[in-house]
């Protein structure tokens, strides 16, 4: 390793663009991925990538907005200055990706166009067809693909991360990686090593998520001691086409062009749903929330569509649960231009056109805002001082991580378009850091290190390949663990169902340990990755686990109705006022025990031991969430007294009480 | 307004998953399987259970669950590329009942419609297999280099936004933009062949890289990156490199070995209008050729 050298795990929109702009700085990259760079997962964004832009300016939008919604949407759990960072630097990443060729769509004078979504009032989503994901993913492999001729950048493509190499200060010095084909093993020295390896969706079993999301990289970074921030919190996507291979994502574009969802009045009506009238279709989310209408943040549509078929029993079909969602009351020039990529994957997959058909739609596993913690520097002006050492650092020094895989940006909840522009972001944000992290290269030989891991991970694959009598099938407990974690941890959470979950998950983790592998063979042998993967995601799913159990009440996606606060019920003006202050006395209450990240650590047996840290509010003050909650109107009003009061007192957070 | 749900909801129930009621019935396919890299291929018999509006990746995962071939005897379970399975990533092309396609939009109702019972797994014939289904597909990705496909932007730092670009360039410009590297194209190109170079014993691995890279410029480059790089000479920024793509696609190997087939436009998934991209290639091609004879 003569020359400065970092090594990017995830070849998705984080790692290519930091990849990028690290080869244009003039560092050298390795660069790892399970599948060739241009196949990430990113390809399945469809909607848009949020950013202020000249025409929302102009109706009153800014940077500080787009912070204010997106940690309003993510129910104030996020630190801000990150989000700042971000939000500030949305108009210029938008102009990057238009430089660097991305088909946005475009106005009739060749301006970029923008569409709405979900959680704000503004059109900042700057789209490319219904692809926007991919579109823009193949920019940055492009340039990439352009370093990587220039000798600045060498792809690992088939390589799997196995472990991070610590020094005895606990400082990373690098990776162990295993080579898919030949399975061979390979160590991987470097200044610093960054992770963008994405979510871990495959640890829901069928999800949006890749093949690839087994969130087995992230495990491995945590078993070696990395913190993992805010694991209880997935997103559950509210519009995905149910599928025995995996829940295809319906983009929120499809509402956010004007598409509608509804369920007939009348419990399973039997009729065409083109044929049932206005007066017997149940709009239900423009009904509960007229301001915001089918464009409510996922969370809420997401847990009103699971309402309305589990508690109201009005889904469309009886032995599945789905609602509708509408497009056809749009012309169909007007869909195949805006939707047409998504409304192919539905008639594709589904072999209905939803251009004349409603298409049936049902909640899936999406996205972790939760991932790897990691450190930030903040800046005097808010935001964060870039170059800092501490920017996108996990706890463990040299290690980073960016994109889907830190915990950083969306909070509880993330909103809709924010995490292509969070993985652009971090990705471009982390390079300038890398680049200081090279200039201080610790110089001393980690060969050593590198022997000792490399003959631990060889050990692990013989010891695993020496298993074919065992009497457990990983993919069978992949999908006994999927089933688990689908009924207990996503829409719903209750504590007599997160307990006794946990010590399934323990139990599962057990009966790993007996899986016979099908396949001893030394070449592509998926069958003993794929166990490999499936043993490091029980570490996981006990952390999201745990900390769903111990977090005693609901913030963005993590509902929990046992300790969900309900509206007000008093009418007569006075009561209503004293229910009111109450409410609002219980939030700060509430905001004071919980407004907390949690921190989870391995500890032994992969168990994990949590922790809690303050979240920095100090930009925007926690307020409630009151997307629909009767009584919202009374509650605001009551809150905007106090939190002027508090600043004139010079403390404007809402946890005083 | 959303109420405790007292609910518990069978992730099967929620997600699609149908009961036993299809038991009885099963899946036949056909693989032709080869261990590792040069080796022998063979063909292997598998039967699985079949469910409503399964595709042909999920007729591999009960293969890859169960381990076993028709006959019962214990096998390794088939290795297959996939990763999106909503046909965006290109990963999962193989040939299916002998035509060129993505397992993930293969649906076995269809399938079964069309072609009968036993549906034929085969790996692409225009590259090396790795194993199995499992091809090398380096190739691809090397044409995208050769014909620099690619937007020559000075760097990343901010200088304001992209060129304006008409409604219609865009969307001239989007659908060869969705081409997602699957290699359907050049499966079912005739002057595309496959090309596969063994490394050496007495070689580096940087040697080796460079004699395969000659190998697979000496052959023909392919539809995909023809239209990649009619994709970027209509780009403003892009076209002021348009003519070192025109350069590498007159050269060996470039759009004069198109024999018009049209078959890749035929089997794209994406529907990409690839032949559109050749004849303004030739087109293009001609012009180059003259204004070279001009210049010199």
């Amino acid at each position: 390793m003569s020359q400065p050298s970092v090594l990017v795990i995830g070849g998705g929109l984080a790692g290519l663009a930091a990849t990028m702009r690290l080869a244009e700085l003039g560092v050298h990259v390795d660069l790892v991925s399970l599948v060739p760079v241009k196949r990430s997962h990113s390809v399945c964004a469809q909607g848009g990538i949020n950013s202020v832009n000249a025409l929302t300016r102009q109706q009153g939008d800014n940077e500080w907005k787009h912070l204010d919604d997106t940690v309003y949407g993510g129910d104030f759990l996020q630190h801000q200055p990150p989000v700042k960072e971000m939000t500030d630097w949305g108009p210029r990443v938008i102009d990057l990706m238009d430089r660097l060729g991305v088909p946005f769509n475009r106005t009739s004078e060749g301006f970029r166009d923008q569409r709405r979504f979900g959680g704000t009032l503004y059109k900042r989503t700057a789209f490319a067809g219904a692809t926007t994901g991919q579109q823009l993913l193949y920019a940055l492999d492009e340039q990439v693909r352009r370093r990587e001729v220039e000798g600045l950048v060498k792809k690992w493509e088939f390589w799997d991360f196995l472990a991070p190499v610590l020094d005895e200060s606990g400082r990373c010095r690098g990776a162990v990686c295993q080579d898919l084909v030949t399975m061979q093993f390979r160590s991987f020295p470097a200044d610093a090593v960054v992770l963008a390896t994405g979510g871990n969706g495959l640890i829901y079993g069928r999800s949006t998520m890749s093949m690839v999301c087994t969130g087995s990289a992230v495990s491995r970074a945590y078993q070696a001691g990395a913190w993992y921030g805010n694991g209880e919190f997935i997103q559950v996507h509210p519009t995905a086409i149910p599928g025995t291979d995996k829940l295809r994502l319906m983009s929120e574009s499809a509402r956010g062009e004007g598409g509608r969802v509804w369920v007939p009045r009348i419990p399973q009506d039997p009729r065409d749903p083109r044929s049932i009238p206005e007066a017997d279709r149940y709009y239900f989310l423009e009904e509960r929330y007229p301001k915001y209408g089918n464009l409510v943040p996922r969370d809420i549509a997401t847990r009103e569509i699971f309402d309305i078929c589990t508690n109201e029993g009005l889904s469309v079909e009886k032995d599945r649960l789905s609602v509708y969602l509408d497009l056809t009351h749009i012309p169909r020039e007007t869909l195949d231009r805006k939707l047409g990529g998504i409304l192919e994957i539905y008639e594709k997959f589904q072999g209905v056109d939803p251009r004349d058909t409603p298409m049936k739609i049902f909640p899936a596993v999406h996205y972790s805002m939760g991932g790897l913690w990691v450190d930030y520097e903040k800046s005097a002006t808010g935001g964060l001082v870039e170059g800092s050492l501490r920017n996108q650092q996990t706890n463990l020094p040299g290690l980073y991580a960016i994109g889907e895989c830190d915990y950083q940006y969306h909070g509880a909840n993330r909103l809709g378009a924010n995490s292509l522009l969070s993985c652009i972001f971090s990705g471009l944000f982390v390079a300038p850091t890398l680049v200081n992290v090279c200039g201080r290269r610790v110089g001393d030989d980690t060969s050593r290190l590198f022997e000792a891991e490399v003959r631990r991970q060889e050990e692990r694959h013989r010891e695993l390949l020496s298993r074919t009598s065992g009497d457990e099938n990983p993919y069978a407990l992949h999908q006994e663990l999927g089933n688990l974690m689908t009924r207990v941890a996503t829409v719903v959470r209750r504590n007599d169902q997160l307990a006794p979950a946990y010590d399934d998950v323990c139990r599962m983790a057990e009966r790993w340990k007996r899986c016979a592998v099908s396949d001893t063979g030394s070449w592509t042998n998926q069958n003993v990755v794929f166990t490999k993967a499936l043993g490091d995601m029980f570490p996981i799913a006990k952390l999201i686990l745990k900390g769903a159990l111990l977090r005693d009440e609901c913030r963005g996606a993590h509902f929990k109705p046992a300790f969900a606060m309900p509206g007000l019920v008093a009418t007569e003006p006075e009561a209503r006022r004293r229910e009111a202050e109450q409410w609002c006395d219980a939030f700060a209450a509430n905001t004071n025990k919980w407004l907390k990240s949690t921190i989870a650590s391995c500890g032994p047996s992969g168990d994990p031991v949590i922790s809690y840290q303050d979240v920095d509010t100090s930009l925007i003050p926690p307020r409630p969430r009151l997307y629909g909650l009767v009584g919202g109107d009374a509650i605001e009003e009551v809150w905007k007294e106090r939190a002027a009061k508090a600043v004139g007192g010079k403390q404007a957070v809402g946890a005083g009480a | 307004m959303i109420k405790a749900s007292e609910t518990v909801v069978d992730a099967d129930a929620a997600h699609g998953g149908h009961g036993d009621g299809n038991a009885t019935r099963t899946v036949r396919v056909r693989v032709l399987r080869q261990d590792v890299a040069g080796g022998e291929s063979y063909w292997e018999r598998h039967e699985v259970a079949y469910e409503p509006n399964m595709n042909v990746i999920s007729v591999l995962q009960k293969i890859a669950a169960s381990a076993k071939s028709q006959d019962g005897r214990r096998v390794a379970p088939v290795a297959w590329d996939c990763c999106c399975l909503e046909e965006v990533c290109g990963s999962c092309t193989m040939l299916i009942n002998g035509r060129t396609r993505m397992a993930c939009s293969s649906l076995v109702d269809r399938l079964m419609a069309e072609d009968g019972e036993e549906i034929e797994l085969r790996p692409m014939s225009k590259f090396p297999v790795v194993r199995d289904l499992v091809v090398d597909r380096k190739r691809l990705f090397g044409g995208l280099e050769k014909v620099k496909a690619w937007v020559p932007v000075e760097g990343s730092y901010d200088l304001g936004p992209g060129p304006r670009i008409s409604p219609e360039e865009q969307e001239d410009a989007y659908p060869l933009s969705t081409c997602m590297s699957c290699g359907c194209c050049v499966e079912a190109c005739p002057q595309y062949t496959k090309v596969e170079v063994v490394r050496r014993d007495d070689e580096t691995e940087a040697e080796f890289e460079k004699r395969r890279k000659a190998a697979f410029n000496a052959g023909f480059v392919g539809p995909h990156a023809v239209s990649q790089a009619m994709l970027f000479n209509a780009h403003p920024t892009g076209r002021m490199i348009a003519d070192e793509r025109m350069e590498a696609l007159t050269r060996q190997g470039g759009i004069q070995m198109c024999g018009n087939a049209q078959n890749c436009v035929a089997v794209c998934p994406k529907s990409i209008p690839l032949t559109r991209s050749i004849a303004r290639a030739g087109r293009a091609a001609t012009v180059w050729a003259i204004k070279k004879l001009f210049d010199r």
